[in-house]
């Protein structure tokens, strides 16, 4: 969706600058990998609840399904307002048989593509539409010092192709420097051992500048973000207050780069990569998914079993989006003659329903008229004023 | 002149062994026999004593660290992996390894039993399978053992006298499905002490939290955790269970290496060294393993041993024998094969786990 910067005029900008970038991440990770807290740590605010509302209380962990929910709040940076939509994901891997739990995710990212798909097709579009694609997963892998676990790869690879696709590990705060270091060496061997296509920070040696190279590389190198969250707050004498998760043999804190990579997740997420990662989402991997949804439908569409993607000419697709169209107004028009419908209903129904009243004024003005006692007048229960 | 004592049980002790037919009698004086403890126990040091403990968990939840720990000495390495190339495992596989462990005059022949793949994959419908049955497989070669005509005067005793279960921490949650499901199908042919080990992940208010939620799921479910109450039990005892009962899950740090104090260079400890403090394993402010290292250790490490026996295994040698007396009655002519059951019956009556 076309971002206002293209915008020049003056009350424009004031409106781009009320209105803020829009940005939406989601989050996987079991139950205890450290998401929730994150979540809540990157928008500096208490955003996502850990318990469930008390009436789930009851049936906490007879999780039968992952829950999808979105979250909207806004960040204030320095010099962007960020719309942020987080898009949390409680219930994946606590289940007893996690394989549902997949479909169900993807299915959220290629929903919100389909979306963007039809509102592109549409032959009026809609001005206030809102573009919920995710761009960027923030997926949780809890530090065990042996790699990662199936339903992790399974996941990573699942997603993927979908979405840019982050790993971290969410509660990096018992880890020596030592165990820290073999545990992303393990996770990032896995990772190129099962080809999973994460965001890489991706740079050209030959195309981009030295200041950029640095900066990807060493992004690069912090795979996966080791994170420590709280909520906690210290407050020292002069008032200042950071963010710190007291143990009782010492303090971290959680914006401190040598103690965590917190700081740098937020400052690429939110402020140097936020665009990139946006970019690739748009031209990359929503591109992606829409020639393989198109040429899908054209192929079940079609009865000659052999034609095969590399064969299909354009017109064939575009005789698709003019399908897509047709059935888009088809469905138009008969949602408005249900309302029309509808609306000659209830105005007939209100015609009989003024006649009806009228019939009972003009009996009681006939008794009236024939003299009835004040006290044997009896009012007519609903009449309205 | 002899007083008659009442006939109306003792409350003290669940084992004492009463006799309505035997009156006590005071003694007139020395007799000797109040040795008999020291004989006992020249014996039992001459025989050496078998202690055999499982871990159940997740990969990487510190149960090879934390048994290091708590025997301090290195039994177990992990069994998780370190190369990509490895494969995933896709079911629950058991190792045991034997240790002869001594400390001072008791030399222990400890038995760890690991259980590598356990709850590891995308689905884990099940994997509680092989580890009930391997339980209940050691109680029935033991029973086999026993019921043999000619048997061995001391049969090795593999049955599994305590499961530590390790449990993962869920932000204010308290038991997942699968810790509901396992805790209790364990609880019923086994000791089980929930433990959460590398609890440095968990501020203290957290650890309380933690507990706290589990404890209420311990409730709830209905899952019966040793230490067990028995009808007859002192008030100390009780005593001792309910404070046990207050503490578990157990929150514990496991350590590897020992290095010297930071502020007492001169001692060693066990702990980890992060970025952000020293972490001392044996410290109960840090975590509590003093606590239970001196449950299973110190306190209960001979009742674990009975309670198997007394509880569990009779329990499974009750359904069994009884099992066998109705198959061999119903079905072929009773030859009264109890002594040594055949295969085919004893396959029959042992079969349904």
């Amino acid at each position: 969706m076309p971002m206002p910067q293209s915008y020049s005029r003056a009350p424009r900008r004031g409106k781009n600058v009320k209105k803020g970038v829009q940005f939406t991440v989601m989050v996987v990770g079991a139950s205890g990998t450290g998401r929730t807290t994150f979540v809540n740590t990157l928008c500096n605010k208490h955003l996502l609840d850990h318990y469930r509302d008390a009436n789930d209380a009851e049936n906490a962990h007879t999780e039968h399904d992952v829950n999808i929910r979105a979250i909207n709040t806004e960040l204030d940076g320095e010099s962007t307002r960020i719309s942020l939509t987080v898009v949390d994901t409680p219930g994946f891997g606590d289940m007893l048989d996690n394989e549902e739990s997949f479909t169900k995710i993807l299915g959220y990212l290629e929903r919100q593509y389909d979306e963007v798909l039809s509102e592109e097709s549409r032959i009026k579009r809609n001005p206030r539409f809102r573009d919920n694609r995710v761009h960027a997963v923030l997926y949780f892998i809890l530090p065990t010092g042996h790699g990662l676990r199936e339903l992790d790869i399974e996941l990573m690879c699942r997603l993927a192709p979908r979405a840019n696709v982050i790993p971290v590990i969410g509660k990096s705060d018992t880890l020596t420097p030592d165990e820290l270091a073999l545990n992303k060496r393990l996770i990032m061997e896995d990772i190129e051992h099962y080809r999973i296509p994460i965001y890489n920070f991706p740079y050209d040696i030959e195309e981009d500048d030295d200041e950029t190279v640095e900066e990807n590389a060493d992004l690069r190198r912090k795979l996966p973000f080791a994170l420590v969250g709280s909520e906690e707050v210290e407050t020292f004498d002069d008032g200042s207050t950071i963010r710190v998760r007291t143990f009782p043999w010492g303090t971290v804190e959680v914006d401190n780069p040598d103690h965590c990579d917190f700081s740098a997740l937020r400052s690429a997420l939110l402020e140097t990569h936020l665009a990139d990662l946006k970019d690739i989402t748009h031209d990359f991997l929503y591109e992606n998914y829409r020639t393989e949804k198109l040429s899908r439908s054209v192929n079940s569409g079609s009865h000659a079993a052999d034609v095969s993607i590399d064969s299909i000419d354009p017109s064939d697709l575009a005789n698709q989006s003019v399908r897509i169209k047709e059935e888009q107004l088809r469905r138009e028009e008969e949602k408005l003659r249900d309302i029309e419908l509808k609306v000659q209903r209830e105005l007939s129904e209100k015609r009989q329903e003024l006649l009806a009243r009228e019939e009972q004024l003009r009996s009681l003005e006939a008794r009236l008229a024939t003299g009835a006692t004040p006290s044997q007048q009896s009012l007519v229960p609903s009449e309205t004023q | 002149m002899a007083s008659v004592a009442p006939l109306s049980p003792r409350p003290a002790g669940s084992f004492s062994i009463e006799n309505e037919q035997a009156p006590s009698v005071p003694l007139g004086g020395y007799v000797g026999f109040q040795t008999i403890t020291d004989q006992i126990q020249k014996r039992m040091l001459q025989r050496g004593f078998e202690f055999n403990i499982m871990v159940v968990g997740q990969s990487g939840l510190g149960k090879s660290t934390f048994i290091n720990t708590l025997f301090n000495a290195s039994l177990l390495s992990s069994t998780g992996r370190t190369l990509p190339t490895t494969p995933i495992p896709q079911t629950t596989s058991i190792s045991t390894t034997t240790h002869t462990l001594t400390e001072g005059p008791v030399r222990l022949h400890l038995s760890i039993t690991d259980t590598p793949g356990f709850a590891d994959t995308i689905n884990n419908d099940r994997c509680w399978d092989p580890i009930v049955k391997y339980i209940k497989d050691q109680h029935s070669a033991f029973l086999r053992k026993e019921l043999t005509a000619q048997r061995e005067s001391r049969i090795r005793d593999t049955r599994i006298h305590c499961c530590l279960y390790f449990v993962k921490p869920r932000g204010g949650r308290g038991l997942s499905e699968l810790d509901v499901m396992v805790l209790k199908k364990l609880a019923d042919v086994v000791n089980v002490v929930p433990v959460i080990a590398k609890s440095d992940s968990l501020t203290l208010e957290e650890r309380a939290e933690v507990k706290e939620l589990i404890r209420s799921d311990f409730q709830k479910y209905g899952i019966n955790l040793y230490p067990y109450s028995a009808p007859f039990m002192t008030d100390d005892d009780s005593a001792i269970n309910h404070q046990i009962h207050s503490l578990i899950p157990f929150c514990v740090i496991g350590a590897s290496s020992s290095f010297p104090h930071p502020s007492h260079p001169q001692k060693l400890i066990r702990g980890r060294r992060t970025r952000w403090g020293v972490i001392d394993v044996e410290d109960e402010r840090h975590c509590e393993f003093v606590y239970l290292r001196n449950f299973l250790m110190v306190t209960h490490l001979y009742d674990l041993i009975d309670t198997t026996r007394e509880v569990h295994y009779e329990g499974f040698r009750a359904k069994q024998l009884l099992a066998l007396k109705e198959s061999s009655a119903g079905g072929n002519a009773g030859q009264g094969q109890q002594q040594q059951p055949g295969r085919p019956s004893s396959r029959q009556a042992l079969g349904g786990y």
